[in-house]
C-alpha cells in the first residue's frame, strides 16, 4: 500500500474523531442562547457566564475537588503496588496487579452499583468523600500501568551499582528508584486526573443528587434545555487533555508509554 | 521483568492490599448479597437468601434486553476494531513526532466524557447545527433533517467512544511486529494486501480478538448513550440498572442484573485470554 493511502485513511479518521469536537466549539461561540452552527454573531460571553453562574460554578469546583485527590489517592495506592510487583514474585503480586487493572477492565457501571450499595451500607452515601474514594480505586489502574512502565524501564546496572557502593535498601529506593520512576508517577497522575474529571457513572450514582459534578450538570441540562455553557464545558474539557497528553508527549515518549518498543526517531 | 530481588520492604504490600480489600473486593461482597437479598417495596432491603431478583430477568422483557445489549455492543466491536485494526498498522509505521501527535488525539478523545461525546454527536446529527445542514447546501438532502436519536447515531456514538480502545489496545503488539517479515513476504513477490491478510493479520490474532473483546465489553457499560442518542427500545442493560438502582429504588435486582453482566464479562475476558495462550503456543 502506497505511502498516500495510508495517510489519507488516518487523516480520514482523524477528521471524523475531531468534527464532532469541531462543531461543538462552534456552538459554545453562538451570542444567543441556541445551537447553531456555524455559530451566528460570534461571542465568548458564555465562557464568561461558566464562571459567574453559580449553577456551573459549584458542579465546576466540585468536579476540581474529586479530581485533584481522587488522583492522588490513586497513586498513593499505586505507587506500592507496582512497586511490590516488580520487586517480587509470587501469588502476592500477581493477585495485587490483577486486582490494580480490574476497576478500569470491568463495565464501570458494575463497579458503580458496587461502590453504591458499599457507601449506602456505611451511611455515607451521598457525600463527596464516597466519591472521591470511589473514583480514587475506579483510577487506580492508570497509575499502576505507567509507573510499572517506569520501573521495567530502569537499567538493573545502576541498582547493582549503588549496591556494590554499600547503599542500603531504602537509599536505593530514595535514591535510585524514585527520582527516575517521578515522571512515570506523574503521567499517572495525569491521567487519571483527566479520566476523573469525565467520570460520570460513578460519580451519579455515588452522590449524583448531593455532589454535582460537571458531567452530571451536562446531562441534567441535556434534559431540561440546551445553553451553549455545555459546549463551552466541552471545550475546556478537550482542550485540558490535549494540554495535558501533549505536555506528556512533549516531555516524554508517548509512543514508549503506550506500549510501543520500537520507534523511529524523526 | 528483571528486576533486583527486593528491592522494597515487604510491607509495603499492605497498602495496596487493605486500600484494594476495602474499597473494591467488600462492595463487589456486598452486591452480591444484595443481589440475594429480599426486596421490600418502597423501602431499600432486608438480608436474606432468595433468587427471586435472578428469577425474573428471566422473563421475555429483560431477557430481550440482554440480546439488545449484547447484539448493538457486539456490533460496535466489530465495526471498531475493523476500522483500527488499518489505522493500527499504518500508525505504528510513521515517524515517533507524527505518532506522538496522534496519540495525543486519539488519549484525547479516549478521555472524553460519554456526556459530552453524547452532547457533540447529537449536537453534529442534529437539525439546525449538523450534517443535516450540510447535506442540504449540497444539495443532496431536500431540507435539513436530524439523524438523532436513531440505531446509527447509537452506534455511531459506541463507535466513537470504543475505537481509541481498541487502537491502543493494538498498538503495543502491532508495534513490536517485525516489520522484516512484511518485507520478506513483499520480496518473495506477495502483493501489499496479500501480506496484510497473509502476514500480518494472522500474526496478529490473539491482539485483535483482546481488542475486539475490549470494546465489547466496553460498550456493554455504556449508560448515557442509549438515553442521548438511541430510542427507547435501544436501552442496554446498564441504562435498566442504573434506573432500577436509581429511580425504582430497587437494588436486589438491580445488583443481580450487574452480577449477571459480571459473569458474561469474565466468562468472555477468560475465553480471549484461552484462545491468545493457543494462538501464543502455535507461534
Amino acid at each position: 500500500m502506497t505511502a498516500w493511502i495510508k495517510s489519507l485513511y488516518i487523516g480520514l479518521i482523524l477528521l471524523l474523531l475531531v468534527a464532532p469536537i469541531v462543531v461543538v466549539a462552534g456552538v459554545s461561540l453562538n451570542e444567543a442562547q441556541s445551537l447553531r452552527f456555524p455559530p451566528q454573531d460570534l461571542s465568548l460571553r458564555w465562557y464568561g457566564a461558566l464562571f459567574r453562574e453559580p449553577d456551573w460554578l459549584v458542579p465546576l469546583r466540585n468536579s476540581l475537588v474529586i479530581a485533584a485527590t481522587s488522583s492522588l489517592l490513586a497513586v498513593l495506592v499505586a505507587l506500592p503496588l507496582a512497586l511490590h510487583v516488580w520487586s517480587r514474585r509470587g501469588w502476592l503480586s500477581r493477585g495485587l496487579y490483577t486486582l490494580g487493572v480490574a476497576p478500569f477492565m470491568l463495565p464501570p457501571v458494575i463497579s458503580a452499583l458496587g461502590f453504591l450499595v458499599f457507601w449506602v451500607s456505611l451511611g455515607m452515601y451521598g457525600q463527596m468523600a464516597a466519591t472521591i474514594v470511589s473514583h480514587g480505586v475506579f483510577l487506580v489502574t492508570l497509575p499502576v500501568v505507567t509507573i510499572s512502565l517506569g520501573l521495567n524501564a530502569i537499567d538493573p546496572a545502576l541498582i547493582e551499582a549503588a549496591r556494590t557502593m554499600g547503599a542500603a535498601r531504602g537509599q536505593v529506593l530514595r535514591t535510585v528508584i524514585l527520582p527516575l520512576i517521578v515522571p512515570y508517577i506523574l503521567s499517572g497522575y495525569a491521567f487519571a486526573f483527566v479520566l476523573s474529571l469525565n467520570e460520570y457513572i460513578i460519580a451519579y450514582m455515588v452522590a449524583g443528587f448531593t455532589v454535582e459534578t460537571l458531567p452530571i450538570k451536562i446531562f441534567n441540562s441535556l434534559r431540561y434545555g440546551y445553553t451553549p455553557i455545555m459546549g463551552v464545558v466541552s471545550v475546556l474539557f478537550i482542550l485540558l487533555a490535549v494540554a495535558v497528553f501533549g505536555m506528556i508527549g512533549r516531555f516524554g515518549n508517548l509512543p514508549r508509554l503506550m506500549g510501543s518498543e520500537r520507534v523511529r526517531d524523526q | 521483568m528483571s528486576a533486583p530481588q527486593k528491592a522494597t520492604p515487604g510491607w509495603l504490600a499492605a497498602i495496596p492490599a487493605l486500600a484494594l480489600g476495602i474499597f473494591f473486593i467488600v462492595p463487589f461482597a456486598i452486591m452480591l448479597s444484595v443481589s440475594v437479598a429480599h426486596r421490600v417495596p418502597g423501602g431499600f432491603f432486608e438480608p436474606g437468601f432468595e433468587l427471586a431478583s435472578y428469577i425474573r430477568f428471566l422473563s421475555a422483557f429483560f431477557g430481550s434486553i440482554l440480546v439488545t445489549s449484547i447484539t448493538i455492543s457486539a456490533a460496535a466491536a466489530a465495526i471498531c476494531v475493523t476500522l483500527a485494526f488499518p489505522f493500527t498498522v499504518f500508525l505504528a509505521g510513521m515517524g515517533r513526532r507524527a505518532q506522538t501527535w496522534i496519540l495525543v488525539i486519539l488519549l484525547s478523545v479516549l478521555s472524553l466524557s460519554e456526556v459530552i461525546i453524547g452532547f457533540s454527536l447529537s449536537t453534529l446529527l442534529s437539525k439546525t447545527a449538523g450534517v443535516g445542514n450540510l447535506l442540504a447546501w449540497l444539495g443532496i438532502l431536500e431540507t435539513s433533517r436530524a439523524f438523532t436519536p436513531s440505531l446509527f447515531a447509537l452506534l455511531t456514538g459506541m463507535c466513537y467512544l470504543g475505537f481509541p480502545y481498541a487502537v491502543l489496545v493494538l498498538y503495543p503488539p502491532v508495534s513490536r511486529l517485525d516489520p522484516e517479515l512484511g518485507e520478506a513476504a513483499r520480496t518473495m513477490g506477495a502483493s501489499p494486501l496479500r501480506t496484510f491478510f497473509g502476514v500480518t493479520l494472522p500474526l496478529l490474532r490473539a491482539p485483535v480478538l483482546g481488542a475486539l473483546v475490549l470494546v465489547f465489553v466496553f460498550t456493554l457499560g455504556v449508560y448515557l448513550l442509549p438515553q442521548v442518542l438511541g430510542r427507547p427500545q435501544h436501552w442496554t442493560l446498564s441504562v435498566h440498572i442504573t434506573d432500577q438502582a436509581i429511580f425504582q429504588s430497587n437494588l436486589p435486582f438491580a445488583a443481580a442484573m450487574a452480577v449477571l453482566l459480571l459473569v458474561v464479562t469474565l466468562m468472555l475476558v477468560g475465553l480471549t485470554l484461552l484462545l491468545g495462550r493457543d494462538a501464543g503456543a502455535r507461534q
